[in-house]
This record gives C-alpha cells, structure tokens and sequence, in this order.
C-alpha cells in the first residue's frame, strides 16, 4: 500500500514519516555542529578533554557536512548512513576520555548515553530509507474512471427503483421514515 | 486437470488433480472458462474459518460450459450450455428453497449435521468453502463438477463477455442483497465499510437502487479512488475520523443504514477495542474481529439498518447490543441467496445500467493463482478483483 503519488517527495520514499525523521536529523546535525564550533572550549571542559578543542570542531565541521548533505541531497541514505559512522566515532573519542583520572567522567557517561540515544535513531532510520531506496514504488493506480455504469451514474441512479423489494426484505413499517408515511405494501414475489 | 489447491495457512499450490467425474444423477460437469478469487478465499487462506482439509479445491466464482450432464438434469441443462455457477449450492425444492432463501438450503449440504453443531441448523453446502458446508471442490480449476446442476446453474446469453457476467456467481448480488436488506428509500444515507470487490458492487446497487447519499469506508486509496468513481463519498479511515464524519455528513443524526463489507478480519488502527479483540483472537477466546460491527451499532441512526454480508465464523466479543436495543435497530444477514437476484440483475447488465467488469484489476492464467492470492490479500499493485482463466 505505498506508492509514489503527488505528495511523495522523492522515488522509492513514500513513508513521509522516515522522511521527516531524515530531515529532522539533517537539522540537529548543522544546529549541533555549530555548537562544536562555536564552544569547543567549553565543551572540552565539562567533558574533562582539555587540549582536544581542535578536534571537537573538527567534528563540528563533520556534522555540520552531513547535516547539509542530508538536507540538500535527493536521496539521504548515504548521509544518514554517515551520521550512524560519525555516531561510532562520537563513541570512541568519548570512551577514550572514561580512561584515567578524568574528573569529567560522570558527564561524560551522561554524553555517551545521549550520543547512543541519537545513534539508535540514526540507525533505525538509515535502515528503513535503505530498505525503501533500491526498489522505486510503483505508481498508484488509476481508477477514477472505473464507473461500472455505462450510461453514466446520471441514468443509473435510481434506475433500479423499479425492483420491488421482496416483503420478507422490507423494512418493519412502524420503522419506516417519517418521509415515507404510506409506504406501499407489496405482496410476496412468487419464488 | 490443474487446480488451485488449500495446503495450509496461505499454502495454496496449482496442482495437478484427477477430474472430476459425474457422481450423482442430478450432477454436471462444466469446463471452466473463467473463475475469480473472492475476499472470503481470503479468510481460508489466513486460516480464519476452521473447517479446511489440505487437498481441498478452492473457489466459488465460477463460470463456463456444460460439458457433460447427469440423467436427472438433462431437462435444465444440455451439453454447451453457457453457464455461472452461484456459490451457493441449491435443491430448489426444500422449504427454505421454495422460499427464496437458497443459501439455507436445507438439503444440499452433505455435512449438514457438522453445521448444525456449529449453528444450530445446516446451512446450504457451498463450492470450495470448508466441510462445514459440505466439503465440495471448489472451481478455481480446468473442471468442475456441478452438484444438484439442474437448480445451481445460472444460464447466460452469449452476447455478453465472461467478465461482465462472472460475479452473477457472487459478489454482485451479494453487493446487491447487502443494498436491498437496507429496503432503501430515496432520503436514506447508505454508510458502506470496506470498499473491496463486495464493497464496490454494494456502491453500485445502493446508487441503482436511487439512495440519495452513498458513503464509504476503507484506507487503501485505490479502491476508494473506485468507490467515489461509483458515486459514492469515500472516509479514510487513516486519516478522519469515521464516527465523526459521518455524523457531519448526515447532520449529526447517523446514516439510517449501515453495511458491513468487511467482516471478521476487520482492521483497526490502534483502538483499545483492536487490541482487546487480537488479544482474545490469540488466545483463542474469540474468532472474529468484530470492530466494524461496533462501529456500525454506535452510529447507525436510531430506527435504522445493519445489513451484514461481510462474513463472520463463530463467536464475538463486546458488542454493543445496548446501543442496537435501545436504538431499535433492524439487523440484516446472511450468505447470498444468489439465485433469487441473478435474473432481474442480468437484465440491468444487458439494459446497461450496470458493467459489473469495472472492479477487475487483474487477469492472470490459473497457475499464476498462488500468487495473486497474496497480492490480493496485501492489496499490491492496485489489486481489488483477479479473474483466473484455466
Ligand atoms: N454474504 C455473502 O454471501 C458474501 C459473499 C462474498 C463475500 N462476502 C464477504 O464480504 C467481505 C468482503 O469481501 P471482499 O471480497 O470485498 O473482501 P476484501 O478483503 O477485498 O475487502 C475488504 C475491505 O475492507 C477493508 N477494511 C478492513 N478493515 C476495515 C475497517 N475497519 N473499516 C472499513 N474498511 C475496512 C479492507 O481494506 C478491504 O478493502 C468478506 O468478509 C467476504 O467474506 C460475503
Ligand atoms: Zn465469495
Ligand atoms: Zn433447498
């Protein structure tokens, strides 16, 4: 039941709604990515990585990338499938800042559960635009013109009211409309 | 010869079986030219109607050529005749026959005694449809043998094409007994649930039969691209709420009849009452998933009409009989009772009132059937009715 119709914005990507989570993560890319390279220095602080400031917007410069890429591109599954590798990288760097005496390490294990939150939604949603992008759907069908009434439905309404409605069909006359008040009795078809 | 054949649940397989053979005097056999599958084929290939044995011939909606006749039909039948053959298998002599009601038929279901410990009474016996009603084969094959062939036979002309004539054996009276068990009067609003093949003809039937408001309700875009094609205001169930607008489209007040094409396999986007009917339907503490039934009870106005073609199997849960006591309401059912329509609906096809062929999406040759039962069930590729042709 999915199709390319009017409303889909690109082949194979009909489900509006892993399109949306697509470009919601486009967006929180640029708006994080800004913020590594806006506040490198702050943020090594609170993560106790002094002296890696360079690195950190390094990777603000990664994500804001990835961020355009996935807003601006036809098709964001490589993008998306590259947010899920930054996320891994994301991981690492802050594993390696859990070693030693780092005074930080409790925001830092705060920081690895939010990137690991973000990566598992990175990763459903590469996943389902994969699954969509190799096989383009199918145009939906046109049946606007499938009447049934050859004459068209201006000569076919009503064109049954000469059917008498067998009695054993009828409705129970004391549940009749008030519009119909002597509703004719027919007699019982000969079967 | 090859026939579709039920193997388990959705294991249907193109076999080669033996043909059959005239068994009983009043039998005949016939070469089928086309036949189709129909939404209640689905509820035996999901397996929700008991009954089924592997090695069972599917198939109800059936039509071709007499090729062989047994002694006692050869006055109603010869050799060539051109004929659909009804779902529903009939005596046309028995009390309930004499009455019209031909699809409890009391004589023609051979495993009678099974149905009546399950309903009570027996019901007719019915091609390809469990041994509840019978056991018989069905006739989505090269060949099929016609039980008490002088009576379940409908003669057709040769001026018109199998594809308009086909669903005589099914879904276009029984579009056609759902529209007339509402008794439809000229100011009614007909509500319709499900806008599959039954859906589409009970459209049809409820604007010939001159409703002044036909609407309908489903979620696969398609088929209600068809419906309002046939005239009628279609509800997506998806996307509106459907007790909400059909209380907008009849001034508060409710349609005054209700239709429920739909039947036990009723889809619910996340309802408390779907998930209470999966949950007991699992467990094995109810058979049928009844939400369609409820809705129609809530919303009918009071003093109007459920009429039930959709088909239930055995026990439901939670329905609202508060609401269809306290509002008066009549409800109608049952299998069709083909024959009692076909002749006044044949003379609308030829008259051109109605072209029942509209509602074919899909054409294919038997051994293609396997497959088409899957797309027909998961609503792919656009399919709302497949005709076989052995
Ligand atoms: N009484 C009879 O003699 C008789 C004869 C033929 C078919 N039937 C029955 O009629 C029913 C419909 O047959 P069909 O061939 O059209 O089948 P189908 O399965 O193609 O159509 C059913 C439609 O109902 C829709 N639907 C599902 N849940 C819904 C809901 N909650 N609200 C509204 N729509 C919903 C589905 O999307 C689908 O389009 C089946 O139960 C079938 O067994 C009865
Ligand atoms: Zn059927
Ligand atoms: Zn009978």
């Amino acid at each position: 039941m999915r199709y390319e119709t009017e409303r889909t914005r690109r082949r194979g990507h009909a489900d509006t709604a892993t399109d949306t989570l697509a470009r919601g993560l486009g967006i929180f890319s640029i708006a994080f990515g800004i913020a590594e390279i806006a506040a490198p220095r702050s943020l090594a602080r609170a993560l106790g990585m002094k002296g890696q400031e360079g690195l950190i917007a390094g990777y603000g410069v990664r994500e804001i990338v990835t961020g355009i890429g996935i807003l601006a591109s036809k098709d964001p599954t490589p993008w998306i499938w590259g947010r899920v590798a930054g996320d891994g990288l994301d991981l690492a760097t802050l594993a390696t800042a859990l070693e030693g005496r780092n005074p930080k390490k409790g925001n830092v294990g705060i920081a690895m559960a939010a990137v690991a939150g973000v990566t598992a939604l990175d990763f459903y949603c590469a996943q389902t635009l994969s699954r969509e992008s190799p096989h383009p759907l199918p145009p939906m069908q046109d049946y606007s013109d499938r009447t049934g009434y050859p004459r068209g439905i201006g000569q076919s309404h009503g064109a049954a009211q000469d059917f008498e409605v067998p009695r054993d069909f009828r409705t129970p006359e004391a549940m009749r409309p008030y519009s119909q008040p002597q509703a004719p009795q027919r007699p019982m078809p000969s079967m | 010869m090859k026939a579709l054949v039920w193997h388990g649940t959705t294991d249907i397989r193109c076999d080669s079986v033996p043909d059959p053979q005239i068994e009983h005097p009043r039998d005949a056999i016939i070469k089928v030219t086309s036949c189709a599958i129909c939404g209640s084929d689905l509820h035996l290939y999901n397996h929700f109607m008991p009954g089924m044995k592997s090695g069972d011939i599917m198939g109800h909606e059936t039509m071709g050529e007499v090729v062989e006749v047994g002694a006692e039909s050869k006055g109603k039948l010869k050799v060539g005749d051109r004929v659909v053959i009804p779902f529903t298998i009939i005596c046309g002599e028995c009390d309930q026959c004499k009455r019209g009601n031909f699809s409890v038929c009391e004589r023609t279901n051979r495993n009678g005694h099974i149905a009546a410990k399950a309903f009570g009474h027996t019901t007719a016996g019915l091609f390809g449809y469990t041994h509840l009603t019978g056991g018989y084969p069905g006739g989505q094959a090269e060949y099929l043998r016609v039980p008490f062939a002088d009576a379940t036979h409908i003669k057709v002309p040769n001026s018109l094409s199998d594809e308009q004539l086909l669903f005589l054996s099914d879904i276009f009276p029984t579009g056609w007994q759902a529209a007339v068990q509402c008794d439809i009067e000229p100011t009614d609003t007909v509500a319709i649930w499900g806008a599959g093949p039954v859906g589409q003809m009970a459209i049809r039937s409820a604007i010939l039969l001159g409703a002044k408001q036909v609407i309908v309700i489903d979620r696969v875009p398609e088929r209600l691209d068809m419906a309002k094609a046939g005239g009628a205001i279609t509800i997506n169930l998806d996307e509106e709420s459907v007790i909400e607008r059909l209380n907008e489209l009849t001034n508060g007040k409710g349609p005054e009849k209700c239709i429920d094409a739909v039947g036990m396999e009723a889809h619910a986007t996340a309802t408390i009452d779907s998930m209470y009917d999966r949950v007991k339907q699992a467990t094995m503490m109810e058979t049928d998933r009844p939400h369609v039934l409820r809705e129609m009870a809530y919303v009918c106005r009071p003093a109007g009409t459920l009429s039930v073609p959709g088909v239930y199997g055995g026990l439901l849960d939670k329905i609202p009989f508060g609401a269809i006591m306290n509002k008066g309401l009549t409800i109608r059912t049952g299998q069709t009772h083909v024959n009692r329509w076909t002749d006044d609906l044949l003379r609308r096809i030829e008259e051109g009132q109605i072209d029942p062929s509209f509602v074919i999406t899909h054409t294919v040759p038997l051994d293609q059937g396997p497959d088409m039962y899957k797309i027909f069930r998961d609503k792919q590729d656009g399919c709302i009715k497949v005709v076989l042709k052995p």
